[in-house]
């Protein structure tokens, strides 16, 4: 009963850990990436003023919002926790690991992206509608591709449970398997697009022609702006989270005592800053590419995640 | 027996093979000229990796001529050529328009499935712990074969010609250990041969055609004329009030 209970402890400092985690990810990103290109850097917690400056601000509402434009960022918001709480961040085995199906985690997104796109259209103007518009282009062809990568490693792992998953990679050692390399860089396209990130979408302008998710939300503010800004921080750390616990799931926790646990937080926090540096020099090299060539970017990614199943039923199956 | 039951070098095995399949369908998806010649030294690297991994796991010591071989030819000669090549021609910003490349690429998923097939009932014939992999190197042939057929660019055929004996060679080291040195020599030679030839035939398709698109070869040579521009903004349209 008493070891239960710090398992359910566990679960929830974990995700309460993932939530605030977030924002701190994106600072370090922004920090590297005008390291990067030269600029003055702000601090590592510069995200968490903005959110609190979000958050003290007074809400400003469009006139024919209704009520579902108002549910939206609560929607959004409680989504992104539900699946921070299912993916193992320090330690698998954990009680929410029950739930921890990968299946479930792309209907949390879907479930998030829904929404967003509806209050995209729900004000009526002509950006949330182009905004939506596009976004569900892109997340139509990039949720084939993250589901075929995601099978990949089901039919290696033989289970669509992440906690579960990672622990069968954890055991197995370092086997060269070239599914999961061709799946790792099908879900890292994937998460580039998912996440808006440089050559889909860039989130630092407002520039109407290229922006695709900043459309949708262009009419929130206050608090309901800082809640979507959060899910869409926590959503960036959802996709590197899994990327590390499917490729390289080294030092995560898999029972629950503290040094175990002060690994698991030091592993993560260096894998997480090690895979941000990376995606800082992918952002600076490429620039954003028109709308009309992300299909052809999403149709690479879904033709590695075949490439990775074939791989795996053709080479390491055996005959 | 799966991946996990293999040694470390018959992993490296299969790791270096996938990766010179995914080199494949780079060089499909790729449309400048620079990044594809780049792209198939790569693949060359590669194969002659394979080959030597392969030379170490069978003990067949004249696969490293051959790896030897592969590199020599296919990472820095025939590449250097074409390079040369496309800069003589000033041609090495080119960059061509793919159709359909999205089903193109789906079309080579396609190809590796139907290599898989075929290989189903030749894999019997080897006995390496690698020998699934005859399967990608059928889908490697098949995928330059497509990459000739879709591409219009004769140099971008010339690579999807190369990388189809790559798979071949790839086939050979997989198989059977390599072919004969006396054959695998004058294989080697004829695709050196071949790379001069058409760098040779290259200039003649430009002097004759002015371009290197074999789009434009079955036109005859007066329609190859520029076309007269229709002064459509001068005409007005019928029914339009001038």
């Amino acid at each position: 009963m008493d070891r239960q209970l710090t398992a359910w402890a566990l679960a929830a400092a974990q995700a309460l850990l993932f939530i605030a985690a977030a924002p701190l990810l994106a600072g370090w990103l922004q920090r590297c990436k005008c390291h990067m290109q030269n600029r003055a850097a702000p601090a590592v917690w510069q995200p968490y003023r903005d959110l609190s400056k979000l958050m003290r601000k007074r809400l400003l509402l469009a006139e024919n919002a209704s009520w579902l434009f108002r549910a939206v960022p609560y929607i959004v918001f409680g989504a992104m926790l539900l699946a921070a709480a299912v993916v193992p961040l320090i330690a698998v085995r954990l009680p929410t690991a029950a739930i921890a199906d990968v299946i479930v985690l792309v209907g949390f997104f879907a479930l998030a992206r829904f929404f967003t796109a509806l209050a995209g259209l729900d004000i009526g103007t002509a950006f949330g509608g182009m905004g939506a518009s596009r976004e569900m282009m892109v997340a139509a062809l990039a949720e084939p591709a993250m589901l075929m990568a995601v099978f990949t490693l089901s039919m290696t792992a033989t289970t669509t449970n992440l906690s579960v998953a990672t622990e069968f990679i954890l055991r197995s050692g370092l086997v060269l398997r070239p599914s999961f390399l061709f799946a790792l860089l099908a879900l890292a396209m994937v998460a580039v697009a998912e996440s808006s990130r440089i050559p889909v979408d860039n989130p630092a302008t407002h520039l109407e022609l290229t922006m695709l998710h900043e459309a949708m939300i262009l009419e929130y503010g206050g608090r309901h702006l800082a809640l979507i800004e959060w899910a869409s921080q926590v959503k960036l750390m959802i996709y590197a989270v899994l990327i590390v616990d499917f490729f390289f799931p080294w030092g995560i926790a898999t029972e629950f005592t503290a040094a175990a646990l002060a690994v698991g937080v030091i592993a993560v926090t260096a894998k997480l800053m090690l895979l941000s540096v990376l995606l800082v020099v992918w952002e600076t090299v490429l620039a954003k590419m028109r709308l009309f060539r992300v299909p052809q970017f999403l149709g690479f990614a879904l033709m590695l995640a075949l490439l990775a199943m074939l791989t795996h039923v053709v080479l390491e199956t055996g005959a | 027996m799966g991946i996990a039951s293999l040694g470390l070098y018959n992993q490296a095995i299969i790791l270096f093979a996938s990766l010179a399949l995914l080199t494949s369908f780079i060089m499909l998806a790729q449309a400048r000229m620079m990044p594809l010649i780049f792209t198939f030294a790569w693949q060359g690297l590669l194969l002659a990796t394979v080959s030597v991994l392969v030379a170490i796991v069978s003990k067949h010591p004249h696969l490293y001529i051959s790896a030897a071989l592969t590199f020599t030819l296919k990472v820095v000669l025939i590449p250097w050529l074409l390079y040369r090549l496309s800069v003589k021609l000033n041609m090495q910003y080119d960059a061509e328009a793919i159709a359909h490349p999205t089903l193109m690429l789906l079309g080579g998923v396609g190809l590796v499935i139907f290599g898989y097939h075929v290989a189903q009932s030749i894999v019997h014939l080897s006995g390496l712990a690698t020998r699934n992999t005859i399967a990608v190197s059928i889908a490697i042939e098949l995928l330059g074969m497509l990459l000739m057929c879709a591409r219009k660019s004769a140099v971008a055929q010339v690579i999807g010609f190369m990388s189809m004996e790559s798979g071949i060679f790839f086939a050979a080291v997989i198989s059977t250990y390599g072919m004969p040195l006396i054959v695998e020599l004058g294989v080697a030679f004829d695709i050196l041969v071949a790379a001069i030839l058409f760098g040779v035939f290259f200039f003649h398709l430009r002097d004759s055609f002015g371009s290197l698109d074999v789009g434009q070869f079955n036109r005859l040579s007066e329609a190859n004329q520029p076309m007269p521009l229709r002064d459509a903004a001068a005409e007005p349209a019928p029914g339009e009030p001038s």
